[in-house]
């Protein structure tokens, strides 16, 4: 099949393409043949006017049509000729048999063909034959058609004389068109507009070219002042090596902890690991997430400029003159005074300074010298001693000591009996007045043994008497009895005339603690959180000084006069310049619990405090500066207190817990005087108290025993 | 007094900052627009100082940006475009939509594109500026030229980033401006130093990727885009202070020539490209002996062949920029100079455990050998690194240990054997050293111990005197103490310091007291690791006594 024929010339075609196409199935194959060859035959009897029309293959020997011939299967005849007579079968009866025989015998059985039609047997010519073959390849039936003739082309680039056709030309040919006119009117009018851009030229510009060429390095955008620049990436460490030292490597544990804590809790990202040899190294899954990672904190990440601290922390301890400078502090301890069995709750040092008097929880009142550490008194009272103090006269010998609700006025008998013998004259020298004023505390002068053992008067309060405090002169005494709810909590008593008043009509909180100023005729009072001043002379308010504190534990003025410090039980030491202002010059929070006791030397600028966590802390303090000198730690401190009365001797007594009063001294003094004595002291049964003075030297550096 | 009384957050900080959604409305953008604007103008939200003033009161979590940054968007030019860009696409949606191909084609035609060389100079006012911030664009050039060129992302890119890759890596080694190397899990680390600048980058080992769900390939897109018009600009100035041509011409062709192929056999073409590029660097013709210290000389003079396990990219690039000559089986890629049986061969990189076919003149080591020596910046001993032998830590270069941080004994030796010392002497003395330095810190941790231990001994001292003198008061004759003064006087220092720290401010003491919990961190951990160090040495060493036995 050559498809090119098929353009050029039609007319052969048309037969032998329906005879190909016929020869494709068996019996219609040979049904056509004969009709063909029939044809042929036919044009040599019948000369009609259809001889070139082969449109009409009509068969004219029986005119029944193309229909299946069993439908004559049972008739005599088998159609009708032109004439409309029957035509009848021939007549013969060929069985099975007779077709094997002539199968057999016949040397034309193989071209002879049974013409359904006629109902007779046609044998082949050899024409006939050859063109069944013919067909059969697939080959032109008519031997001299040449398959391959050379096409002519009549669509050529020559132009002929003549036209193909002769129709005259269509009217759309020469009047131009008005859609497309249309159509270009609109191109036009969109290119006028700009609404169709000409294709843009490719750019010829090279990609890359010298972009900082004309650079100045001082231009700077106004934008990029506040610019912060991304930090780089951190560089990584020994851990992410593919070989790392073994130590890198997260143990079994390690491991197990990185696994169970969150992606962001995780101090390393990825778990280290160790490879044999380059080769083993695999890829790693997250590199693109980490860079993607990367990418949202560049453009997302909020920035924000921190100053990071680069100190040296060496810088940040402030410069204060070295305490060995400031000398004289105490700084060793050397004595200790045993005796009491109970908790200490207070003690005072006799204006001369030989004598120490402390009170204890176990109902007893010890009195000391202070150089021996001997007890040379011992006395018993009806209750756990709250407080005592000495009278700060040096003419008088009195020691007021207060236990449960009441306050007794103790006349020890140590030290000079003029003075001893001086100071019962003036108790006793006293004379009931003529009108007696009913009073709120009941004065009352011991009998026998109390009287044997030196008590002078007793004083009976409404209340429980936390404190007692002497005035300087040491005719009076106040007293605190703290209640929130009541107007009665402080008392100020005359001893020489016995009397007591209530200095305070109207509640002002909880009175924690009472102080006369040494020198002006000032009563402080410690509430909660405040310190009130009041002028006794012109009885009013002075001043309010604001602690900053939650609770004061307790108070001590300056000698001088000028200067307060509270303790508070939020760990605060504030304080107090008089004459600069009712808030504190400075606060303190060097402890780290519960200020318990506060106390001034008389000479020196020193001040110590006293807290739960067992330390007490001596500060140097001057105007410009405070310096902590010493800190030694005991077990909880109730009370401190300085001992200054010779110049020589610095130190400063903390009672403890079980009844030992230890003697911090500052020593450079005594070691001038190159005197080194060790003396031993008589130890307490208690465990506790053995591991407690265990733990100190015990040796005390003086100039004379 | 009178006058009008002054509105909340109509001054100061609350004016200065506007929040994202805010900012997005006043551009008139969509978030995908505004994102990409952010990343091309290297705008980044700020976190004010006080946020809840700026935030009106609100607590809520809010990202914010500058006022300022915002108004300086709004004059960009590339916002026309973005909208340009949106409408093209439209347009030709619309095109395709109604099969109208001749107006699709022509709209393609017009495609709307954008060039980002004015942001790059604004964003970079000066040259060293944008030295200074390569090393993100390095390494996202690096991965975005190890990706398939399949999917992702366009081809074109990845063709890009490749080849400025390899125009980077070129400069380096022409430059020899390279100083550090760490092949480290993630992949090897490189730093160059470039015109006084430090430039770190990390190039991902040769493998497929697969590809992560979580990742946003536009967002990594667009920073590429601007990565690669920078680095392009960067190569090119390089290239200018060397008085070479950009771009380098690859084997006699330009590069647009070979670009320039018909597109039929692109696959190949492009392929092709990329060995070539290869080639470029690998045979990079320019020798500036001007360039290189006596350390950028380390392999000079010396010859390598690489095997085909090692990887060859890597070697090549740090061999070449130590000055020496490289080579590989002429079979793995093009590029090779001279054949395995070269007799002037030195060093034979390989990395497997064993060879079969052995040369006599060359030493066969191991590729970490090359890295170590980089970093150590001296030809180390070979015979630690042969081949089939346990090879010794690889350290970080990067990691400077400061006083007081866990140093690892291995840079211990490196240091030694960098001063000169012998390594068998030098391990000697550092385990010495090593004792002395742990008995001190032993020291360091038992202060509180030997305070504990002196009130005992004080306690032995007392309690017999005590007992003997529970009888009777007695005064006798001290013994007198020895005093240690050194020891005296470092204690009279402590204290003294204690009593300081005591008095100091609040505000010092909680600054002092976080720097000391820092340091104290930073101590523990240190001794943590030596401990570790210590056990694991002491297994070892047992493991090998037991083998030593067997």
């Amino acid at each position: 099949r050559r498809p090119n024929h098929d353009s050029t010339d039609e007319c052969p075609k048309r037969k032998p393409k329906k005879k190909q196409n016929v020869s494709a199935d068996g019996e219609n194959q040979e049904e056509k043949v004969t009709s063909g060859s029939d044809s042929g035959l036919r044009v040599s009897s019948q000369v009609d006017e259809y001889e070139q029309d082969t449109s009409d293959e009509e068969d004219i020997r029986n005119t029944v049509g193309n229909i299946p011939m069993e439908w004559y299967k049972d008739y005599p005849h088998i159609g009708y000729d032109l004439d409309g007579k029957k035509i009848f079968k021939p007549i013969r009866n060929k069985d099975e048999l007779d077709e094997f025989l002539d199968k057999m015998e016949n040397p034309d059985y193989w071209r002879t063909i049974h013409d359904k039609m006629t109902g007779t047997d046609v044998c082949l010519s050899d024409e006939q034959v050859d063109l069944v073959h013919r067909l059969q390849q697939g080959k032109f039936g008519d031997v001299n058609f040449n398959e391959y003739e050379p096409a002519i082309d009549f669509f050529s680039n020559e132009v002929m004389i003549h036209p193909v056709t002769n129709r005259p030309a269509d009217k759309r040919s020469f009047i131009p068109s008005l859609i497309e006119k249309e159509k270009v009117g609109k191109l036009v009018h969109a290119i006028k507009m700009g609404w169709i851009k000409p294709r843009r030229p490719k750019e010829t510009a090279p990609q890359y070219y010298d972009l900082w060429a004309k650079e100045d390095p001082n231009a700077i955008l106004g934008r990029h002042k506040m610019h912060i620049p991304a930090p780089k990436m951190r560089l990584p460490g020994h851990e992410e090596s593919y070989n790392p030292p073994p130590e890198y490597l997260l143990t079994d544990e390690e491991r197990q902890v990185w696994e169970q804590q969150d992606p962001d809790e995780r101090k390393l990202s990825f778990l280290p690991q160790k490879y044999l040899s380059l080769r083993a190294v695999p890829a790693f899954s997250r590199f693109i997430q980490e860079r993607f990672e990367r990418c949202l904190d560049l453009y997302l990440c909020p920035r924000q400029r921190k100053m990071r601290v680069n100190v040296n922390p060496e810088d940040l301890i402030p410069k204060l003159p070295r305490p060995r400078d400031l000398q004289p502090f105490p700084t060793l301890q050397s004595l200790v005074y045993h005796g009491h069995s109970s908790l200490i709750r207070s003690i005072s040092i006799s204006p001369s300074g030989q004598w120490l008097v402390s009170g204890s929880d176990d109902c007893t009142v010890r009195f000391w010298e202070v150089c021996t550490t001997r007890c040379l008194k011992t006395m018993e009272v009806g209750g756990p001693v709250k407080s005592v103090a000495w009278n700060p006269a040096p003419s008088i010998s009195l020691v007021a000591v207060s236990y449960g609700e009441n306050v007794i006025l103790v006349n020890p008998g140590l030290g000079d009996r003029l003075i001893c013998s001086a100071t019962d004259q003036l108790i006793s020298s006293y004379e009931e007045p003529e009108e007696v004023k009913d009073q709120q505390v009941q004065w009352a002068v011991p009998e026998g043994k109390a009287q044997e053992q030196g008590q002078r008067l007793i004083l009976t309060h409404p209340k429980a008497v936390k404190q007692v405090s002497w005035h300087g002169r040491g005719d009076y005494l106040a007293c605190v009895m703290p209640d929130d709810g009541s107007s009665l909590q402080v008392v100020i008593h005359q001893v020489s005339r016995r009397r007591t008043q209530n200095p305070f009509h109207r509640n002002k909180g909880a009175v924690q603690c009472v102080s006369f100023h040494p020198s002006r005729p000032y009563f402080l009072v410690a509430t909660q959180r405040y310190v009130r001043v009041y002028n006794l002379i012109k009885q009013e308010l002075t001043k309010k000084l604001m602690a900053n504190c939650k609770w004061i534990s307790s108070m001590a003025v300056h000698p001088g006069g000028d200067n307060v410090i509270c303790g508070s039980y939020d760990c605060r030491l504030a304080w107090f310049d008089l004459d600069l202002s009712t808030k504190p010059y400075k606060v303190l929070r060097h402890h780290k619990k519960a200020l318990r006791g506060v106390a001034y030397h008389k000479h020196y600028p020193l001040f110590a405090s006293g807290s739960d966590d067992g330390t007490v802390i001596v500060c140097h303090g001057m105007v410009y500066n405070v310096t902590a000198c010493f800190c030694f730690s005991s077990l909880a401190l109730s009370h401190i207190s300085f001992y200054s009365v010779r110049e020589w001797c610095v130190s400063i007594f903390s009672p403890q817990l079980f009844g030992l009063i230890d003697v911090y001294i500052a020593n450079h003094i005594y070691s001038n005087l190159g005197c080194i004595v060790t003396i031993t002291l008589p130890t307490l049964s208690s465990s506790q108290v053995r591991k407690a003075s265990s733990s100190f030297a015990l040796t005390l550096h003086c100039p004379k025993l | 007094m009178g006058g009008l009384q002054k509105k909340k957050y109509e001054s100061g900080s609350a004016t200065n900052y506007i929040s994202r959604n805010k900012a997005r409305k006043k551009l008139s953008l969509s978030l995908a627009d505004f994102r990409r604007l952010c990343i091309l103008k290297g705008i980044y939200p700020h976190e004010p100082k006080h946020k809840k003033k700026v935030n009106k009161g609100s607590t809520a979590q809010r990202t914010f940006y500058l006022l300022k940054d915002i108004r300086f968007l709004m004059h960009e030019p590339i916002v026309g475009k973005f909208r340009e860009y949106k409408i093209f696409v439209r347009k030709l949606r619309k095109a395709y939509g109604k099969a109208e191909w001749g107006t699709a084609e022509k709209l393609r035609g017009n495609k709307p594109g954008y060039k980002l060389d004015h942001i790059i100079k604004e964003r970079y006012p000066t040259f060293i500026d944008a030295l200074r911030d390569v090393d993100d664009a390095l390494s996202m050039c690096f991965l975005f030229s190890t990706f398939p060129r399949t999917g992702k992302c366009h081809v074109q890119t990845i063709e890009l980033c490749r080849r400025l890759s390899v125009e980077w890596m070129n400069y380096i080694i022409t430059l020899r401006s390279l100083r550090k190397v760490f092949l480290s899990i993630k992949g090897i680390y490189y730093q160059a130093e470039v015109l006084g600048q430090i430039i770190t980058w990390l190039v991902p080992y040769q493998f497929a990727h697969d590809h992560p769900t979580d990742v946003d390939y536009r967002v990594m897109a667009t920073f590429t885009e601007l990565y690669t018009t920078l680095l392009g600009f960067i190569n090119f100035r390089l290239y200018q202070t060397l008085n070479l041509v950009y771009p380098p011409k690859l084997d006699g062709k330009g590069e647009e020539e070979s670009r320039a192929e018909s597109e039929e056999d692109y696959a190949m073409d492009s392929e092709r490209y990329m060995e070539v590029l290869l080639h470029l660097f690998c045979h990079s013709r320019f020798s500036h002996p001007c360039f290189g210290s006596l350390q950028e000389k380390l392999f000079e003079g010396l010859k390598f062949f690489l095997n085909r396990e090692v990887p060859r990219e890597s070697l090549a690039f740090v061999l070449r920029c130590f000055g020496a000559q490289v080579s590989w089986d002429k079979s793995l890629c093009i590029g090779s100079t001279y054949d395995v049986t070269d007799e002037t061969i030195t060093h034979h990189v390989v990395d497997r455990p064993s060879l079969e076919k052995q040369y006599i003149n060359r030493y066969y080591v191991q590729p970490q050998w090359v890295y170590d020596c980089v970093n150590a910046r001296m030809l180390l001993p070979v015979e630690d690194y042969f081949v089939g032998v346990t090879l010794p830590p690889h350290l970080s270069p990067f990691v400077e240990e400061k006083e007081g941080d866990y140093v690892p004994p291995e840079k211990l030796k490196l240091l030694a054997l960098q001063k000169g010392e012998r390594p068998e002497q030098e391990e000697e003395e550092e385990e010495e050293d090593n004792d002395d330095s742990e008995e001190e810190e032993d020291e360091d941790q038992s202060d509180d111990e030997d305070e504990l231990k002196g009130m005992e001994e004080k306690c032995r001292v007392c309690r017999p005197i005590v007992l003997f003198q529970a009888s009777s008061v007695k005064v006798t004759p001290g013994e007198a103490k020895p005093v240690n003064r050194q020891r005296a006087e470092q204690e009279a220092k402590a204290e003294e310091k204690r009593l300081a720290v005591m008095m100091m401010k609040k505000r010092d003491k909680y600054l002092y007291d976080k720097i000391m919990f820092g340091k104290k961190r930073s101590v523990r951990e240190a001794n943590k690791m030596s401990a570790k160090r210590k056990a694991l040495d002491e297994a070892s060493k047992a493991n090998k006594k037991k083998k030593l036995k067997k």
